[in-house]
């Protein structure tokens, strides 16, 4: 099955609950993936010893115009959605903005004169690891100066294949790369925290995956912190709370040195050892077999 | 000459609006004739390329000159591509009218 491990907002503890997860279910052999889907911002690869297995380029194809071949009836310009053919038939200017084409090749259909041919311009990169303990950990890395991650992220999910269970480290947000990360997901964990900002992008992720009709449960990070807002939301619209984790200075150092607090205190480990047998039964699907 | 003044609303008497590519209307004033065209900016609303699609949209009422309070950086180089002139005129609480008295002069 596939988990997405996603928040809304920034920095409630996504990283820190989707690889500890992946450690504990890696550590008792069995067969797990763990995908950094946040492209923009990789870091899961900090957390783990690991070999790099393979690498591949993402691309998407962009137009490229004939000034000698094109009639000036500007049909490419007007079918793009995204203003990326900047057209002023007047001034004998015609110019594609790569940085604003998202590769659909409606231009190209477009195009009667035969004016348009395309070429691959690279998004990013998906690159495999094994880490020491022998699972696989698969990284999404978005180009700097591109757009948009989707691609990239959809490329990785692809590579992580369907084996085992598949934990997907969303990336942050409820726009396109949250969406395209949770929408190959079997659940959904939601990791928030109890402060109002919290509970605003909590919500914003739960208004956008019941437009998906997916299932989804939440973790309360820093649970002692912060007020009564996320609990009250939760009981009102009935979403399983999975598990509360209170604040505490030796996770945090832990966590920012790198290092992973189930490998390191065993109540904490066992804590992510029921959560994710919880998860896994009630909502794991036949690829969960072990 | 045309040239396009960003504008809140659809009178000369709106000020003018401090965003080029998202603004609300173009106002287009002809220097030598001293005609008015008043345009809803379409990209207003755009997810992208406000700002391109509209230097496209003044570009094709052949204006030379955008007056407004803050350009993109998108746009720089399609108009210097197009010799279009790009006015910053931070001054958000003066009317279009006032812009236009002083072309005038």
């Amino acid at each position: 099955m596939k988990i997405a491990v996603a928040s809304g907002k920034g920095g409630t503890g996504k990283t820190f609950v989707a690889t500890n997860l992946f450690n504990v279910l890696s550590g008792r052999g069995e067969k797990v993936t763990l995908v950094d889907c946040d492209a923009e911002a990789p870091d899961d690869l900090l957390f783990f010893e690991a070999g790099k297995r393979d690498e591949f380029e993402v691309t998407h194809q962009v137009p490229v115009i004939s000034k000698d071949a094109c009639t000036w009836c500007g049909r490419c310009s007007s079918w793009c959605n995204y203003n990326a053919i900047f057209y002023v038939p007047t001034a004998k200017v015609i110019e594609v903005i790569e940085n604003l084409c998202h590769g659909c090749g409606a231009c190209s259909f477009a195009c009667n004169s035969g004016a348009i041919t395309e070429k691959p311009v690279v998004l990013g990169t998906v690159t495999s690891f094994t880490t020491s303990a022998g699972s696989p950990l698969i990284e999404s890395r978005m180009r700097v100066n591109e757009m948009s991650p989707v691609r990239v992220i959809k490329a990785a999910i692809k590579e992580a294949g369907n084996e085992g269970t598949v934990i997907l480290d969303a990336p942050p947000g409820t726009s396109c790369p949250f969406v395209q990360t949770v929408d190959t997901a079997d659940y959904v964990v939601l990791v928030t925290e109890p402060t109002p900002f919290g509970l605003s992008d909590l919500r914003q992720s739960v208004e956008t995956l019941k437009t998906m009709n997916k299932k989804c449960a939440v973790i309360i990070n820093r649970a002692d912190i912060g007020d009564n807002g996320v609990k009250d939301y939760i009981e009102e619209e009935k979403i399983p709370l999975l598990a509360e984790i209170n604040y505490d200075p030796v996770i945090a150092r832990c966590y920012s040195e790198g290092r992973l607090i189930t490998s390191e205190d065993d109540k904490i480990a066992g804590l992510f050892a029921s959560l994710a047998d919880k998860i896994i039964t009630e909502h794991g699907t036949g690829s969960n077999k072990w | 000459m045309k040239v396009a003044i960003t504008s809140t609303g659809n009178s000369l008497d709106s000020t003018i609006d401090q965003r080029f590519g998202r603004c609300a209307y173009f106002v287009i004033y002809d220097t030598e004739t001293g005609g008015v065209e008043i345009l809803p900016n379409p990209n207003r609303d755009a997810q992208e390329g406000a700002g391109p699609a509209s230097v496209q949209l003044v570009a094709s009422r052949d204006v030379r000159k955008i007056i407004s309070g803050e350009f993109g950086m998108k746009i720089k180089s399609l108009l210097d591509s197009l010799r279009i002139q790009m006015v910053v005129y931070k001054e958000p609480e003066k009317t279009v009218q006032s812009v236009i008295d002083m072309l005038k002069k």
